[in-house]
C-alpha cells in the first residue's frame, strides 16, 4: 500500500505538492482568527492552484510558446493556455489580496486588533 | 451577423466605462449615471430578449473569431436575455428606489467608489449571464466578489466593515474551491468553452476514464458556488452582510449577486456536466442541504427581532428553495428554479428597499418593536412591503405563489420520494413564511403607542415610482407566470 502511494506520489509530485499547498492555505483561511494570516492562507491556496495548472501546462522537451527559429510545428511548443490562465489568476489574486489588506487596515484602525473574534466581541458590545 | 448580436459584448463593456466615469463625477451626477447605466442595461437586455424570443434562436459571439480551445465566447438566447433583463431591472429599481438611502449612508468620495462598484457589478452580472467560457466565469465571479465587498463596506461603519471582511473570507473559500475544480476539469479535458467541455466530458464518461477526478472537480465547483450563493450550511456570512449594508447593497446582494452564481451553476450543469450525471450524484447532496436550509432559514427568520435581519434570514430559506428546483432537475425542475429566482429577486428587492423607508420614517430604528405603526406613516412603503411579504409567503396572484406552484409541479413530475419530501417542505416553508411575515406586517400596520421623536417623512417621488413598478412586477410574475415559464421552456432547449 505504502509503495503504491509512494509510486503515485513520485509520478504526480507537482500535483501532490499543489494540493497540499492548497489544503494548508484553505485551512488557514477557514480556521485562523488572525486576518493577516487569513490573507496569507488565501495567497497560499491560490499559489497551490497556479502550481497545479503550471505543472499540467509543462511538457518536457518542448519549447516555450514563442515563435522562434522558423519552427512552425505546433507539436514543438507547449500549450500556452495554462500559462495564460495562471497569469490571469495571479492578477485576480493580487487584486483580491489588495482589497483584503485595505479592509484589514481599516478594521485595525477601528478596533486595534486583527483577531476577528475580538472584533466581533467589540461590535457586540457596541450594539448593546 | 445581425447588429443586435453585438449587444451582449456592449452590455459588458458599457458598465465598465460608466463605472470609470462615475469615479470622476460628483454628487447627483453619479446617481444619475448609475440609473442611466442600469436603464441602458435593461433596454439592451429587452432588445435581445425580443429578437431571441421572436426567432426562438440563440447565437454565439466569438471574440476575435478564435475557436476552441484558445478562443473566448459569449452566448445569448432567450433564457440568458430574460434572466439578464430581470437582473438589470432589479439593479435599476434598487438604484432608483434606494436613492435616499445612498444620500444618507454613502457620502462624499465614497459615492464615487460606490458608482464605480455598481458599474463593475453590472459588468460582472452581464458577463456571467452571457459567457460561454468557464475561466471567464471565474474571473467575473471574483470581480463581483470584490465589488460586492466594496458595496457592503460603503457605509464605513464598523459593523459594515466587519461584515464585509467576513463576506470576503467566505467568498474566497468558495472561489478557491471553484478554481481548483475548474483547474482539475481543465486538466482532464483540455477545454474551457462549454460546448467543447460538454463533448469532452461526455466522451470521458462514455469511455469510463477518470470517473473520480471528474466527479471531484464538479463537486468542488458546486461547493464553491454553494458557498458563494449562501446555501445552508454555508450561509453564515449572509445575515450580517445583508443587514449591515445600505438598502441598495442589501437589495442587490440578495436579489442579484447570489442568484448570478446559481444561474452559473445551472449553466455548468446543463452545458458542461451533463445534466444526468449532475442531477444523479451531486443533486442528491444539494437536495438534502436545500431541504434543511428551507426549514432552518425560516426558523432563524422567526427568531429575529430586527426587520433587516429577518429579511436576510428569509433569503437563506428562499435560496434553498431555488436549490430544491435545481436538484429535482429535468426541464421542469430547472425552469421552476429559474422562475423562483425571478420571483424571489422581485420580492426581496422590494422588501429591502421598503424596510429602509420604514426605518427612515421611524427615527432610524431597525427593531421590529420600534417599527410599530411604520406602515401608517408611509402608506406606499407599507403597501409595497406587504406585497413583497405576501409574494414570499405564496399568496395567489403574486410571483411567489407561482414559483412555489411550478416547484411543486416539477416535484410531482419527478415523482418518487423527492416528490413527497418536496411537497411537505413547500407546505412547511409556507407556514413558517407566514409566521414571520405576518408578525412583521401586523407590527408595521398596528396602531402606534408613541410617535417617534423625529419622523422625517419626506416626499420621495423616485421611491414612489419605483415601488409602484415593484408591486407591478410582483403582480406580473404572479398573473403572467405561464408566459414567463413558456419563454424559459423554449429557451432551455437552445440553452443546452
Amino acid at each position: 500500500m505504502l509503495r503504491q502511494i509512494s509510486a503515485v506520489l513520485n509520478q504526480h509530485l507537482d500535483e501532490a505538492a499543489a494540493l497540499i499547498l492548497f489544503g494548508i492555505g484553505f485551512t488557514l483561511l477557514l480556521m485562523d482568527k488572525n486576518l493577516i494570516k487569513k490573507i496569507i492562507g488565501f495567497s497560499m491556496m491560490d499559489s497551490g492552484i497556479y502550481l497545479f495548472l503550471a505543472s499540467y501546462g509543462y511538457i518536457g522537451n518542448r519549447l516555450a510558446p514563442v515563435y522562434s527559429g522558423g519552427n512552425t510545428d505546433p507539436a514543438s511548443y507547449v500549450n500556452p493556455l495554462p500559462a495564460g490562465l495562471v497569469l490571469t489568476g495571479i492578477v485576480v489574486g493580487v487584486s483580491v489580496t489588495a482589497v483584503m489588506l485595505g479592509l484589514t487596515v481599516r478594521l485595525y484602525e477601528r478596533y486595534h486588533t486583527l483577531d476577528i473574534d475580538e472584533m466581533a466581541e467589540q461590535i457586540r458590545r457596541e450594539g448593546k | 451577423m445581425a447588429w443586435w448580436q453585438n449587444i451582449p459584448l456592449f452590455l459588458i463593456l458599457c458598465p465598465l466605462v460608466c463605472g470609470v466615469v462615475c469615479s470622476v463625477l460628483k454628487g447627483k451626477a453619479i446617481r444619475i449615471m448609475m440609473a442611466g447605466m442600469t436603464l441602458l442595461e435593461c433596454v439592451g437586455m429587452g432588445i435581445l430578449l425580443r429578437y431571441t424570443a421572436e426567432g426562438n434562436i440563440s447565437f454565439v459571439f466569438a471574440m476575435g473569431e478564435t475557436g476552441a480551445p484558445f478562443g473566448n465566447e459569449l452566448r445569448a438566447g432567450s433564457t440568458e436575455a430574460l434572466i439578464g433583463l430581470a437582473f438589470s431591472l432589479v439593479l435599476l429599481l434598487s438604484v432608483t428606489g434606494g436613492d435616499s438611502s445612498l444620500k444618507e449612508d454613502v457620502a462624499g468620495k465614497r459615492l464615487n467608489l460606490y458608482g464605480a462598484m455598481i458599474g463593475l457589478l453590472t459588468a460582472a452580472m452581464a458577463a456571467i449571464v452571457f459567457t460561454n467560457d468557464l475561466f471567464t466565469a471565474y474571473v467575473f465571479i471574483e470581480i463581483s466578489t470584490l465589488s460586492s465587498c466594496a458595496l457592503i463596506s460603503a457605509t464605513n461603519r464598523g459593523k459594515a466593515l466587519f461584515s464585509s471582511a467576513r463576506y470576503m473570507v467566505m467568498n474566497l473559500l468558495g472561489s478557491g474551491l471553484f478554481l481548483l475544480g475548474l483547474s482539475m476539469l481543465y486538466a482532464l479535458t483540455g477545454q474551457l468553452l462549454f460546448p467543447q467541455l460538454g463533448t469532452a466530458v461526455r466522451n470521458l464518461m462514455a469511455s469510463g476514464s477518470y470517473p473520480v477526478p471528474m466527479y471531484l472537480s464538479f463537486l468542488l465547483m458546486t461547493m464553491g458556488l454553494c458557498i458563494k450563493s449562501a446555501l445552508y450550511p454555508f450561509h453564515t456570512w449572509l445575515p450580517d452582510a445583508y443587514s449591515n449594508s445600505t438598502a441598495v447593497s442589501g437589495a442587490l446582494l440578495s436579489s442579484l449577486v447570489s442568484k448570478m452564481y446559481i444561474f452559473l451553476m445551472i449553466k455548468i450543469a446543463l452545458r458542461a456536466a451533463l445534466e444526468e450525471a449532475f442531477i444523479l450524484r451531486i443533486g442528491d447532496i444539494l437536495f438534502v442541504y436545500a431541504a434543511i436550509g428551507t426549514v432552518i432559514g425560516s426558523v432563524h427568520a422567526i427568531r429575529q427581532h430586527r426587520l433587516s435581519r429577518m429579511i436576510a434570514y428569509s433569503s437563506v430559506a428562499q435560496i434553498a428553495c431555488v436549490y430544491l428546483g435545481i436538484s429535482i432537475g429535468g426541464t421542469e425542475g430547472i425552469t421552476a428554479a429559474l422562475f423562483y429566482i425571478l420571483a424571489h429577486s422581485a420580492a426581496k428587492s422590494t422588501l429591502f428597499l421598503t424596510a429602509h423607508k420604514l426605518r427612515q420614517v421611524s427615527g432610524g430604528a431597525d427593531g421590529l418593536e420600534d417599527l410599530r405603526g411604520a406602515a401608517n406613516r408611509n402608506h406606499l412603503a407599507g403597501l409595497a412591503f406587504l406585497t413583497g411579504a405576501c409574494s414570499l409567503t405564496g399568496i395567489p396572484g403574486l410571483g411567489g405563489f407561482a414559483a412555489k406552484l411550478y416547484l411543486a409541479q416539477a416535484g410531482i413530475a419527478r415523482g418518487g420520494w423527492r416528490m413527497s419530501v418536496l411537497l411537505g417542505l413547500l407546505a412547511l416553508s409556507t407556514v413558517l413564511n407566514v409566521a414571520y411575515m405576518l408578525r412583521a406586517s401586523l407590527i408595521l400596520y398596528s396602531r402606534e403607542d408613541k410617535i417617534p421623536s423625529e419622523s422625517p417623512h419626506r416626499h420621495d417621488p423616485l421611491f414612489a415610482v419605483t415601488m409602484i413598478i415593484q408591486i407591478g412586477l410582483n403582480l406580473f410574475l404572479g398573473l403572467c407566470g405561464n408566459t414567463v415559464m413558456q419563454l424559459f421552456r423554449s429557451g432551455l432547449t437552445l440553452f443546452i
